[in-house]
């Protein structure tokens, strides 16, 4: 289309059904829109991101010749994408369509009794939006190849799941995990609800899939250091941290021919620093140089240079296969890849912080991973279940559940429904009547949310074993000095009433926060966080799985709580997502980039330091020193177009122009 | 009829959290004053101290700036660059004799619409207190 031909806007109103169309009047701002100037045509329907609504669009740009659309709508970050490909199906280029955001930032927050106030505000919307339309130019994205490789950050179910997948449609995937060995929360787990399948039954296989998966490079006890790049070409340094043994692998690259970790224990029996195990919940020891459990995979020792006093002995008992170095470093090594997935997970909160319930002060009163750990068949008792303060079998045990979850008392609490405690709890009481027949369970509840499929009927079966449920918070829980049993004080809401019921042990299934160091990551990969700290999906509905970055997108509990099955689905659906770009081969980017106007810029190089991701360079040009862009490195924040004192950087899309036509727009009341 | 006086209020608000965040006030139905006319850019960074100046010259009664919260900047310091201007602007006010509270910069997060109402009741009353921009007199 001709530059110089005088702009021709078509302005659309979107009724929404009644979710704009009831709180403002769409005929007075279509009739407004009108007046406008190079307004060519204006016209409203019902639901313009309809194929009818969009056939509209692409009638009107070929009857009226327009050069510009504007959809006044819902929010630009909904339907911008939507309205572009209708334009482009008009003919225009995608990049000439401007959206009024007249739904969230208008008829949905004005709506009652602000009928007249609503639709000038819309009207003002229109017409900033026509200023802009009239100054809008064609844009060509910029098209990048994409790495055929991904990242997935976490290595528990949802994360193992997700590179699984990855590995499965043939991208080569890089799993990062921090901790020495793969399978996160779920390995701590005994049974799960509500098929009371063993955990490490049904994730251990997965663990060795893994391993020896020919398209996962499994990195353990490594973590994300830095992330540089955009979607199709992150370069993410990692942090390798020293781990002080070597693998086969490692061992054989250095000359040591048949050298290398392979898991023998040797080490371990000689070791004489003794720690507490954090994968036994601190309930079990282990040494300086160590495994978590028998199913770690790998299967590699890990030393622990915070706690290791260097004496020798491992490096002794270790021998010829020369495995072990005291001296190792962390490494820093970079990989490229096209998309990655986190899938960090979660921590307990410290409980200890809801004072009335005694945590860390009665001996007797244990969290509901502890529980999980006390109860497993590889766990610190062997199964056997025993109550911390004197190893005898509790008879009798109370479940607060809800502890710290919906609680908006502030500390520690949490105002979320942490959404697996209730359903973990129920099977709690179902194992302390599978190992203790006769026993005595109180669960005490706020709701019981059993939502899922089979979940309901497991609620049932855990009334019918004869748990007590007692409908209300635990206001306060004492200790019997002598005896060491608890007695738990609350109100019975139902019968109306406080109970004071004494139990042998108290299980807290407290509320879960996101994963520590999950918030630094997350800054890593320009993530943002809903408010109670979980990572923000694109959108709560429509796209779950993804960021606000580009070819970032996430799995699991680090998005907000849900249980084993809800982590698995996400964490395939993010592969999904992930594999797309990878499998096209190559994305567009939306051509947001600076531009230098070299006859305005003077080459002070102001606008070189500002820019966070070093695009901006200053160059030698007939004579000349002015600033140039690296297009490929440039995102489009306009941080230099901000600051240029001689205005010679052009942001493409967001130009000085448009913006003050804008402007103008709104305080002189219409386009000049 | 002292009540017939509506201010012009101009936001700048950048597309990843303080837009974002609006959308979520919106989704959510939070109600809050109708005076706000909001330009979307994509980070707080692009904003030119000029716009903000021009917005007051042609007649701006307030003019709000959001962006993220620091270290959330979907653009890694955009948001520190342009705050860093935004004293500027305020120095720049009060040297010209308007009052500075005409201008305020506020980080509101994606997830965070109810902030982003409270935002706006404050920003509209601060500047309805204050009454029309003075600037308004040489436009006559």
């Amino acid at each position: 289309m001709a530059e110089n031909t005088e702009p021709r806007i078509g302005v659309f109103l979107c009724h929404c059904g009644t979710n704009i169309a009831g709180s403002l009047s769409i005929d007075d701002v279509v009739n407004y829109a009108k007046t406008l100037p190079y307004v060519a045509v204006a016209d409203q329907y019902q639901y313009m991101c309809s194929t009818p609504g969009q056939k509209k669009i692409d009638d009107a740009i070929k009857e009226h010749n327009l050069t510009g659309v504007v959809v006044a709508a819902c929010s630009p970050r909904l339907h911008e994408p939507t309205f572009r490909t209708a334009t482009r199906e008009g003919g225009l280029n995608p990049f000439r369509f401007e959206m009024a955001n007249i739904r969230e930032q208008n008829s949905w927050v004005h709506m009652h009794g602000m009928w007249d106030e609503a639709t000038d505000k819309a009207k003002d919307q229109v017409r900033m939006a026509v200023a802009k339309a009239a100054k809008l130019e064609d844009l060509i994205p910029k098209s990048v190849p994409v790495e055929h490789a991904a990242m997935v950050v976490g290595a528990g179910v949802g994360g193992m799941q997700a590179a699984l997948d990855l590995a499965s449609a043939g991208i080569k995937t890089y799993l990062i995990e921090a901790t020495p060995t793969i399978g996160g929360r779920m390995s701590q787990l005994d049974k799960t609800f509500p098929t009371l399948d063993c955990s490490q039954c049904i994730l251990t296989p997965k663990m060795v899939d893994v391993g020896r998966h020919p398209n996962i490079e499994m990195m353990t006890y490594t973590e994300v250091e830095n992330v540089e790049g955009y979607i199709g070409n992150f370069d993410i340094t990692l942090r390798k941290k020293a781990r002080g043994v070597l693998t086969p692998t490692e061992a054989t690259a250095k000359g040591i021919v048949g050298g290398g970790c392979n898991g023998c224990g040797d080490c371990t029996d000689v070791c004489p620093v003794i720690k507490p195990n954090p994968f036994e919940m601190g309930m079990a020891p282990r040494k300086a140089i160590y495994i978590y459990h028998a199913q770690v995979m790998p299967l590699i020792y890990t030393v622990d240079f915070d706690s290791c006093v260097k004496c020798g002995l491992c490096v002794e008992a270790c021998g010829e296969k020369k495995a072990i170095d005291l001296e190792m470093q962390d490494e820093f090594i970079t990989v490229k890849v096209g998309t990655a997935i986190i899938a960090t997970g979660f921590d307990l909160i410290p409980i200890e912080g809801k004072k009335e319930w005694g945590y860390k002060r009665f001996d007797n009163v244990i969290s509901s991973l502890e529980f999980e750990r006390l109860i497993c068949a590889s766990g610190p008792t062997g199964g056997h279940l025993i109550r911390p303060s004197d190893g005898k079998t509790p008879q009798a045990v109370g479940y607060v559940l809800c502890a710290g979850s919906r609680d908006n008392t502030g500390g520690v609490a949490k105002p979320y429904c942490s959404r697996f405690c209730c359903m973990y709890s129920l099977k709690h009481a179902h194992q302390m009547y599978e190992k203790i027949p006769g026993c005595k369970v109180y669960l005490f509840y706020m709701d019981i949310r059993s939502f899922g499929k089979a979940y309901e009927e497991f609620y049932y079966r855990i009334q019918n074993e004869g748990a007590k449920f007692i409908r209300g918070r635990v206001a306060n829980v004492l200790e019997d000095p002598e005896t060491k049993n608890l007695h738990i004080f609350a109100e019975d809401t139902l019968l109306g009433r406080p109970v004071d019921i004494e139990v042998d042990m108290l299980v807290l299934a407290a509320a879960i926060e996101p994963k520590e160091g999950a918030n630094v990551l997350r800054k890593k990969f320009g993530v943002s966080a809903s408010q109670d700290g979980w990572m923000l999906e694109a959108h709560p509905k429509l796209n779950p799985c993804g960021t606000t970055t580009a070819g970032v997108f996430l799995a699991g509990v680090c998005q907000g709580p849900k249980d084993i099955p809800d982590t698995v689905a996400q964490a395939e659906g993010a592969a999904s997502a992930a594999s797309i770009p990878i499998h096209m081969g190559e994305v567009e980017l939306e051509p947001y980039f600076a531009i230098c106007m070299e006859d305005l810029c003077a080459g002070c190089g102001m606008c070189v330091n500002l820019c966070p991701y070093s695009a901006l360079a200053l160059i030698e040009k007939e004579g000349r020193t002015v600033m140039q862009v690296t297009e490929a490195k440039c995102k489009g924040c306009g941080t230099c177009g901000g600051f240029c004192p001689g205005g010679a950087i052009k942001m493409q899309h967001f130009t000085t122009p448009q913006i003050a036509a804008q402007i103008d727009a709104f305080f002189a009341g219409g386009v000049q | 009829m002292a009540d017939e006086w509506k201010p012009k209020i101009l936001a700048i608000i950048c597309n990843w959290c303080s837009y974002a965040g609006a959308d979520l006030a919106g989704g959510a139905r939070i109600q809050y004053p109708p005076d706000i006319r909001a330009i979307r850019v994509m980070c707080t960074g692009r904003i030119d101290m000029l716009f903000i100046l021009k917005a007051f010259v042609e007649g701006a009664d307030g003019v709000l700036v959001s962006g993220c919260h620091f270290g959330d900047c979907h653009y890694l310091e955009g948001n520190f660059k342009a705050a860093k201007r935004m004293f500027m602007i305020k120095n720049l006010l009060r040297n010209i004799g308007l009052d500075d509270k005409r201008f305020r910069m506020t980080f509101v997060s994606a997830s965070e619409g109810a902030k982003w109402a409270t935002v706006m009741e404050n920003v509209i009353s601060t500047v309805k207190e204050l009454g029309p921009s003075p600037i308004k007199e040489f436009k006559k």
